[in-house]
């Protein structure tokens, strides 16, 4: 009983300085919510940086022709062979009378040609449709796949496949570097608006100390104030990450450049996640700030 | 009954003024004892300590079994809330009212809000400020502001209070109603220690008096015997 009332003061406590304190907490809570849009904005675009070259990783696909005169069991041998370097996501055969169909559909000058082929006079080859589990690894892969029997020819954008793999992966610690450091700055910052805050208050705080209330119990009141400043904080740049998502991703018709491969990521559950993890920030932040900054008029 | 011991206690500050030199004393519960001395003859830093806002280099200071030369500053609250403390300067929150400045010290202890408000209007009414519990500090004259410092000190039920030239900002009439407040808490049992420089004060109220000088202390008069002797 004493405990919950403690404890129901605390918060009570916490939530009456906020308001008590608004200008000050309005500066606490303003700059949370600036920095936390910031942070969102690297969020969506590292995430979707991040999805972009996942897609076309996966969309790289090697295409191995075969040997005209390739038979049945031989082919049965080159797919084992290919999944046995271990590198193999998905393995599509595709007949030569499935290339001419293919073909025929795209469009009508191509059909009334295909249609005048006989399966002896098509002159496409059979092939195996490869995509690979790791794009970093593909020229070994297709370099070994080359030294098997009856293979024509090895198809798959090599230089394109090259430049993307650096691109991305210099992307990648980009974005990853830039989110790190903008969460390690703000929470500097954070604590320091906090700080400023607090100072105004060490009067409040020397008083605490001399009616006998603990460092724990004038402590507590200060990072459950925190949390609430996080809270408040992360309200605004939420709502933004929510809406200014699903209207960019409506707006875009989910695709940048119209091109089926450069997709954003779907709104849900991205941006609940993303909320989530901007209210998990704010609230450390505030909290870790809070206690950095009141732990200092405790050193009596 | 010993209330406080304090043995051999020496201060030098980091400046290097010796606040305090080789301080022996002792007080009784319930008493009334006065400090006095002039500027810098080491009464405040002596008040200080009693309340832990500075430490001792040498000696012991014992107050109701605890060592307040030993009291770590995490545990300082322990102490705390064995007595009370009266400020020259009030040390109220402005952006408290009244009733919310004694009751802050209440809140400390957990009690529950029926029994905050019985104890916060008790106290109030003690020392003559019911009628205001919902003004603000800056409402009120200064006599009443240090009514209502008492009122927060004694909220607790110390068994001693500690005043730090409590009518220091005050004018001679006011100041004596404020004494008047005191010696009936004293007579209620507290204990009170009070570092002041009003001499007439002194000269009324007829107490202990215990005089500094340069960090010695140079006289312990007994209760009564004390008249304005030009020192």
């Amino acid at each position: 009983m004493k405990l919950f009332r403690t404890i129901s003061r605390y918060f009570r406590d916490a939530g009456k300085s906020v308001i008590r304190n608004f200008s000050l907490s309005l500066a606490s809570i303003s700059c949370i919510a600036i920095t936390l849009i910031v942070v969102a904005v690297a969020l969506v675009l590292s995430y979707n940086v991040e999805n972009f070259a996942e897609s076309i990783r996966k969309d790289v696909t090697v295409v191995i022709f075969l040997d005209k005169d390739t038979t049945e069991s031989q082919r049965q041998k080159i797919a084992e062979d290919i999944r046995k370097t271990g590198n193999v996501a998905s393995l599509e055969f595709k007949s030569k009378q499935e290339a001419a169909e293919e073909t025929k559909k795209q469009n009508d000058i191509f059909s009334s040609i295909v249609d005048g082929w006989t399966d002896e006079t098509n002159p496409l080859l059979d092939s195996y449709m490869l995509k690979v589990k790791d794009v970093e690894k593909i020229k070994e892969t297709v370099s070994t796949i080359r030294k098997m029997d009856k293979i024509n020819t090895i198809n798959y954008g090599e230089e394109m496949v090259d430049q993307l793999i650096t691109v991305f992966k210099a992307i990648e610690k980009i974005t990853i570097g830039l989110v790190i450091a903008l969460i390690v700055v703000t929470s500097f910052l954070i604590a320091n608006t906090i700080k400023l805050a607090i100072f105004s208050r060490r009067r409040e705080i020397e008083i605490m100390r001399l009616v006998g209330a603990s460092n724990t119990s004038i402590k507590i009141p200060f990072i459950i104030e925190g949390l609430f400043i996080g809270i408040f904080g992360s309200i605004i740049p939420i709502i933004i990450t929510i809406y200014g998502y699903n209207s960019l991703y409506s707006f875009f018709d989910g695709k940048l450049f119209s091109s089926s491969l450069a997709k954003l990521i779907s709104p849900t559950p991205f941006v609940y996640n993303a909320s989530l993890i901007l209210l998990l920030i704010g609230v450390v932040v505030g909290m870790f700030g809070s206690w950095r900054a009141v732990r200092k008029y405790l050193k009596i | 009954m010993e209330l406080i011991r304090i043995s051999d206690v020496e201060k030098t500050y980091k400046t290097g003024t010796v606040a305090l030199y080789d301080l022996n004393l002792s007080i009784k519960k319930g008493e009334f004892v006065f400090v006095i001395g002039a500027s810098g003859s080491g009464k405040s830093t002596l008040i200080k300590m009693l309340y832990r806002e500075e430490k001792p280099d040498k000696g012991s200071i014992i107050i109701g079994g605890i060592n307040v030369a030993k009291l770590r500053n995490g545990k300082v609250y322990i102490l705390r809330r064995k007595l009370g403390v009266v400020f020259q300067d009030f040390k109220l929150l402005p952006k408290l009212t009244v009733y919310e400045n004694v009751a802050f010290a209440m809140e400390v202890f957990a009690y529950d809000k029926k029994e905050i408000h019985k104890r916060v209007m008790e106290v109030l009414e003690l020392v003559g400020l019911k009628n205001k519990v919902r003004q603000y500090p800056d409402q009120l004259s200064g006599g009443e502001q240090q009514r209502v410092v008492i009122a927060r000190a004694i909220a607790n039920k110390p068994k001693l209070l500690i005043c730090d030239e409590p009518t220091g900002n005050l004018d001679p009439e006011t100041s004596m109603e404020i004494m008047k407040v005191l010696d009936e808490i004293n007579k209620m049992g507290t204990t009170i220690i009070m570092a002041t420089h009003d001499r007439d004060i002194v000269d009324k109220m007829k107490k202990r008096v215990i005089m500094l000088e340069e960090g010695k202390l140079i006289k312990d008069i007994e209760k009564g015997k004390y008249y304005n002797e030009t020192v």
